[in-house]
């Protein structure tokens, strides 16, 4: 039986992962993670979850250890966050090229040094090349359903891949909300018990991460990239049945809002899309037309998707919380990517901001739609903006 | 003793033949693996006592007890000598490959 609770972000991850019945969960404890892993702990404890939690003494050794659980054909759960992430971004390639669903959260934060605890994205931007399927949320809900459909999604006979749930650390992970729980019997419908081939089994002994020398390699390589490019498929497919079982849709691979007639479009993902939405429907009341696309994933990339919702845009801008240093934000470099095969490329800045969890108001947000609004086409100098910088 | 046996090995020709992960049937040999020995044990049987310290220490498994005289396996032999150093009695012998055989 579904119930509503007043919960953090933290707090609703920890409900989902419960209602999918993992047999293994190892991980470490950090901020602004940690709540995840010590509801998860309560609940092991209290006998609410019958699953094995295994205190490991890192991240790398929570990922090995995750590895090792999924790699005996276990669901498997696993959460970190920030130099946690880095830490373990040896055994994500491992996770990733051994093709196991292994599902992790991660809370958004910056990266030292400085030293920061605070919200950015700079860690799991800076892993985007690990051949996991990165997903990004924007309230505790969504969180709680994404739990549950990135294992869906991660254990499809035809995907097999891990699945990174990224939430913006503090702004999500430890705001309150009130959060639907869906009742036991609706995920076991949604979500059959796992079940893989592709495990160290008594009866079908295997070696497992074998290696593949020049001659081998390739084709191991190309059937990770297809694998996450169909994932795209499952994202949508589940996203449908999702909304048949619980009564809630997201839209797939991304979010359009408002961008239909929109003359300037923001590209942005994460929790600051609930502002951004806020300041479209105001601008809009202005007579601005302005849209917001929301990014629900960014590995598979959905270059299709921003190719037709933007196309007929004027100028698209970028809002993300990272940079690559010496080129540009990460999600620009893509979104830019799948534009320039249109005929017609739309001008498109950039617009770096919320580093180490300064907060983005509507009215930053207001700014940059106005910069978009009065930007020419083909204006070349410039492109990304540190949009909250103390110049002088 | 069950001495190993080398398998046909199917070349993936495509990529419909490669597994989705990087795994493959345990114990699948697909040669015999001893071509980097330089020096090879030979075990002395008037010398040897059975007492199967080298049976016990051989890191390959490559110590044959099953018939009345101890037996090196030279097809996975990698020719370490742990077997000649560990020898309580002395009875194996480190030969150069290709030498007096």
């Amino acid at each position: 039986m579904k119930t509503r609770q007043f919960v953090s972000g933290d707090e609703a991850v920890a409900l989902g992962v419960r209602l999918v019945r993992p047999h293994v969960i190892a991980a470490y404890p950090i901020t602004p993670q940690t709540i995840v892993v010590e509801r998860l702990s309560d609940f092991v404890e209290d006998g609410s979850l019958k699953a094995e939690y295994l205190h490991v003494e890192s991240e790398h050794s929570a990922m090995a250890a995750s590895i090792g659980a999924s790699g005996v054909g276990a669901r498997t759960f696993t959460a970190t966050s920030s130099q946690g992430l880095l830490y373990m971004a040896e055994c994500l390639h491992y996770a990733s090229g051994s093709r196991l669903p292994i599902v992790m959260m991660n809370a958004n934060r910056a990266i030292a040094t400085p030293w920061n605890i605070f919200g950015d994205q700079m860690d799991s931007m800076s892993q985007l090349s690990v051949g996991w399927i990165q997903l990004y949320v924007e309230d505790a809900q969504e969180a709680l359903d994404m739990i549950i459909q990135a294992y869906k999604i991660a254990e499809d006979p035809e995907i097999l891949t891990p699945v990174m749930v990224n939430l913006d650390g503090f702004v999500l992970t430890h705001t309150y909300e009130i959060v639907e729980i869906p009742g036991e019997e609706e995920v076991n419908r949604f979500l059959p018990p796992f079940s893989t081939s592709n495990k160290m089994d008594f009866d079908d002994p295997k070696s497992l991460c074998i290696t593949a020398g020049p001659d081998w390699n390739t084709e191991f390589r190309y059937q990770q990239h297809q694998a996450i490019l169909r994932a795209a498929d499952k994202i949508y497919q589940s996203d449908r049945e999702f909304g048949e079982v619980f009564g809630r849709k997201y839209g797939g691979m991304v979010e359009a809002y408002r961008c239909t007639d929109a003359e300037v479009i923001l590209i942005t993902l994460g929790s600051v899309c609930g502002t951004t939405r806020l300041v479209v429907d105001s601008m809009r009341t202005d007579g601005h037309r302005v849209g917001l696309l929301k990014l629900r994933c960014i590995r598979p990339f959905p270059h299709e998707e921003i190719r037709q919702i933007c196309g007929q845009a004027k100028a698209i801008g970028v809002l993300e919380k990272d940079i690559s240093f010496g080129c540009e934000g990460a999600v620009y470099c893509d979104v830019n990517s799948a534009l320039s095969q249109l005929t017609t490329v739309p001008q498109t800045l950039n617009f770096i901001a919320g580093l180490g969890g300064r907060n983005i108001a509507k009215v930053d947000i207001e700014r940059m739609f106005l910069t978009l609004l009065s930007s020419e086409r083909g204006q070349t100098a410039d492109h990304v903006r540190f949009a909250q910088l103390r110049s002088e | 003793m069950e001495r190993p046996i080398p398998r046909e090995y199917k070349r993936p020709r495509k990529i419909a033949d490669y597994p989705q992960g990087p795994n493959f049937s345990a114990g699948h040999l697909i040669d015999v693996s001893s071509g980097m020995r330089t020096f090879r044990p030979v075990i002395d049987a008037a010398k040897c006592v059975r007492c199967l310290r080298c049976f016990l220490l051989c890191p390959d498994g490559a110590i044959d007890k099953s018939g009345p005289e101890l037996e090196v396996d030279y097809n996975y032999c990698k020719g370490c000598g742990v077997c000649a150093c560990e020898c309580k009695v002395k009875a194996v012998s480190m030969e150069k490959e290709g030498v007096g055989q």
